[in-house]
């Protein structure tokens, strides 16, 4: 889960990380408002978006008065910057900025370890700045059994080139950068730029951090941060009932089990579509997971007819764990539930059942007669009959 | 002989007791496994009955590593308790451990692999379905009767993927099926398992499965053309996945342009590996090599692909665990 800087700072700032006075509005006269309760001569309007480059789009922009905070605010509020359309300022204290670095702390699933990142040329796009002056971004691995400790930071510090008194302030923010990383199950902390002010400050002036939703059982507080108001229904729909669901653009429904038979269902039935007209593609991804109980079958059912894409749902099962019987039973048991809470499967229906018990699977839904319901006994042919469906 | 997994394989289960870790000490014990005990701290001594008859409890991985001489553990403990429970392994210097779990924080993985790095104990997964060497030992949750012992390898970051290709090969079989698993930080990662199958002189063909997210595949293309002679085929899912968007494994996800299907597949091919465009094509392009090779090596494949082999007196070449 990706934060918004707002929030971000405010996680840097619950660890000790120097930051600078941040509040948020959603109206040119809350921004108005905020920029007075400042007070600084000079404050900054920040869009708050979950995408790079906002600067470049015009999302963020000095104001030297409250009055001025508030029209800037109006200016970026609702500006559509990569998709992203802005619901939210943060009116930030303006800073004299000397000077702009770099430093970030993320996974390599590469080298399966930590690696952080740090220059002294900070305030651009760091993979230009990688692409065109890698000698000037320093990357050192980090142990995760040991963080950024003294050493390392000091190691990270003297690798960017710095020196003299700056280095060891530098040095103590990253060890407070690392333990966020650390305390919060971050997979990514970035501070892009980290500066230091005309005083001679050290101060994170921009905030990037992803957290691991794995690790929520630890976090209770991360549900709090969590944007449902920019989630789409349907995913939110399918989360609530506990779904692994991706919402798509196509029309065929696709629910399976595992995910990378499902991701494996997606592609065929793309391929499959571009043979019919209009080439029909994949409307979401749903992984039912092991179970394939009629409760879960019915959900499922439920949210991709939810989709009003959606012109035909093509269910692939293999039997590996769960049986085949099993799983027909399930959808059997679906229909019905589905029917007593007043839903109906008005599109039509692919199923294709291999694995264990296939063939006993096949007989339970053929002799079922569900409405709109065909088998295919093959992954491919079965894609094939859903893209057709959905395109006719 | 198999990787990494064979029948002189002793198999303990870490969360034996709980439901999960119950159903499929179960399900091993039917598919053969030599399961030696269970381990629950603060449960040791009790005895859980099964079909097959009891298996004792230990109160951790090295007491039991004591008493019974185990040499893999599969682990099947919820995700909260996952560090600890993978960490008494290594600590016990198991040789394999095999880690079920789904959800674990990868920070916690980051840890667990750490260590594993400074013993000897080989990990597999985390959320991964383990391993099965058919005829001999299955340590996990694959099953066992949808395929038979055979001479491919095959290696997957996806569960439903390796059944639903051990099924459609299921007539001429595989050595070792080794599900590593699709979190952003594995154990044994597709070079490990291609690097033993090369190595084992049960194996003669190798299929290979990945999905979107990181550049583990792209890694294997490399060390496929450096150093893998037997035949690989490989199949990649993901390519209709958006970018940014985690498809259902933790590590299922394109960011910006990395991680792409395309970029994987492309890789493959340039180290000549044939990539199926559906699993079904991807079945059938081993199903051609294995055809081939046993039509140019019929006398010597003879007695071996009568799936009759003594496994149980194959010596062990640093293949066993």
């Amino acid at each position: 889960m990706d934060l918004y800087e707002y929030q971000a700072r405010d996680v840097f700032e619950a660890h000790g990380v120097p930051v600078l006075r941040g509040v948020t509005a959603t109206t040119p006269a809350e921004a108005k408002e905020a920029a007075a309760a400042i007070g600084t001569p000079v404050v900054v309007v920040k869009a708050q978006v979950k995408t790079g480059g906002r600067g470049k789009a015009g999302g963020v922009k000095i104001a030297k008065s409250p009055d001025e905070a508030g029209a800037r605010a109006a200016e970026i509020l609702g500006l559509d910057i990569k998709g992203h359309v802005v619901k939210t300022v943060m009116i930030a204290e303006g800073a004299d900025i000397a000077e702009e670095y770099y430093f970030s702390l993320l996974l390599d699933r590469a080298e399966r370890r930590y690696l952080a990142m740090c220059s002294k040329e900070g305030g651009m796009d760091i993979e230009t700045l990688a692409a065109e002056r890698p000698a000037a971004l320093a990357r050192i691995p980090v142990d995760p059994g040991i963080g950024i400790d003294q050493a390392k930071a000091d190691e990270i510090v003297a690798a960017a080139g710095f020196s003299g008194p700056d280095a060891g302030e530098i040095a103590r923010v990253l060890q407070l950068l690392g333990t966020v990383y650390e305390e919060e199950d971050a997979t990514l902390v970035e501070v892009n730029p980290l500066v230091k002010t005309a005083d001679g400050k050290i101060i994170a002036l921009d905030a990037k951090v992803s957290l691991d939703e794995n690790a929520s059982f630890r976090h209770p507080d991360h549900a709090a941060l969590a944007d449902t108001s920019a989630e789409d229904p349907l995913e939110a729909a399918a989360k609530a009932k506990g779904l692994n669901y991706v919402k798509l653009d196509g029309s065929v429904g696709i629910i399976g089990n595992g995910a990378g038979l499902v991701m494996s269902t997606l592609d065929v039935v793309a391929y499959a579509g571009e043979e019919f007209p209009g080439s029909p593609k994949p409307a979401n991804f749903l992984d039912i997971g092991g179970g394939a109980s009629a409760e879960i079958m019915a959900n499922g059912l439920e949210i991709i007819i939810g989709d009003d894409q959606v012109k035909s749902v093509f269910v692939n099962v293999f039997g590996g764990i769960t049986a085949c019987d099993a799983v027909a039973n399930g959808i059997v048991q679906a229909f019905e539930l589905l029917g007593s809470r007043d839903e109906h499967v008005d599109v039509p229906l692919v199923v294709r059942l291999d694995g264990n018990n296939a063939e006993l699977g096949r007989q339970i839904l053929a002799s079922a007669k569900l409405p709109g319901l065909e088998q295919v006994d093959t992954m491919d042919g079965a894609a094939r009959r859903a893209a057709e469906l959905a395109a006719s | 002989m198999a990787i990494f997994l064979n029948s002189d394989s002793k198999v303990i289960v870490q969360g034996m007791t709980g439901s999960e870790g119950r159903k499929h000490t179960h399900r091993m014990l039917n598919s053969g496994t030599n399961i030696v005990g269970g381990v629950t701290p603060g449960k040791g001594g009790q005895v859980v009955e099964f079909a097959h008859g009891g298996v004792r409890v230990y109160n951790s991985v090295g007491e039991a590593m004591a008493a019974t001489g185990a040499n893999v553990t599969v682990i099947f403990v919820p995700a909260k308790f996952t560090l600890a429970a993978v960490v008494e392994a290594i600590e016990a210097r198991i040789p394999l451990a095999v880690v079920i779990t789904e959800g674990v924080p990868v920070k916690d993985t980051a840890k667990f692999f750490a260590l594993s790095q400074e013993s000897s104990t080989r990990l597999i997964g985390p959320n991964c379905p383990g391993l099965i060497s058919p005829g001999q030992s299955n340590a996990g949750i694959i099953p066992a009767d949808i395929t038979q012992a055979g001479r491919i390898g095959l290696v997957s970051k996806s569960g439903t993927l390796t059944y639903q290709m051990m099924y459609e090969l299921r007539d001429i079989g595989f050595s070792s099926a080794v599900g590593i698993g699709g979190d952003p930080i594995i154990g044994t990662t597709h070079i490990d398992a291609l690097l033993a199958f090369q190595d084992d002189p049960d194996t003669d063909a190798v299929v290979m499965i990945g999905e979107i997210g990181g550049d583990a595949e792209e890694r294997a293309a490399d060390y496929i053309a450096a150093n893998v002679s037997k035949p690989v085929v490989g199949y990649v899912a993901g390519f209709t996945a958006p970018e940014g968007k985690t498809m259902g494994h933790a590590g299922a996800i394109v960011s910006g342009s990395s991680g792409t299907a395309a970029a994987k597949k492309e890789a493959l091919e340039a180290a000549g590996v044939r990539v199926g465009k559906t699993p079904s094509e991807t079945a059938s392009l081993m199903r051609e090599i294995m055809t081939g090779l046993s039509a140019t090596s019929v006398g010597n494949r003879a007695l071996a692909s009568g799936g009759a082999r003594s496994d149980t007196t194959s010596t062990t070449e640093g293949q066993a665990p």
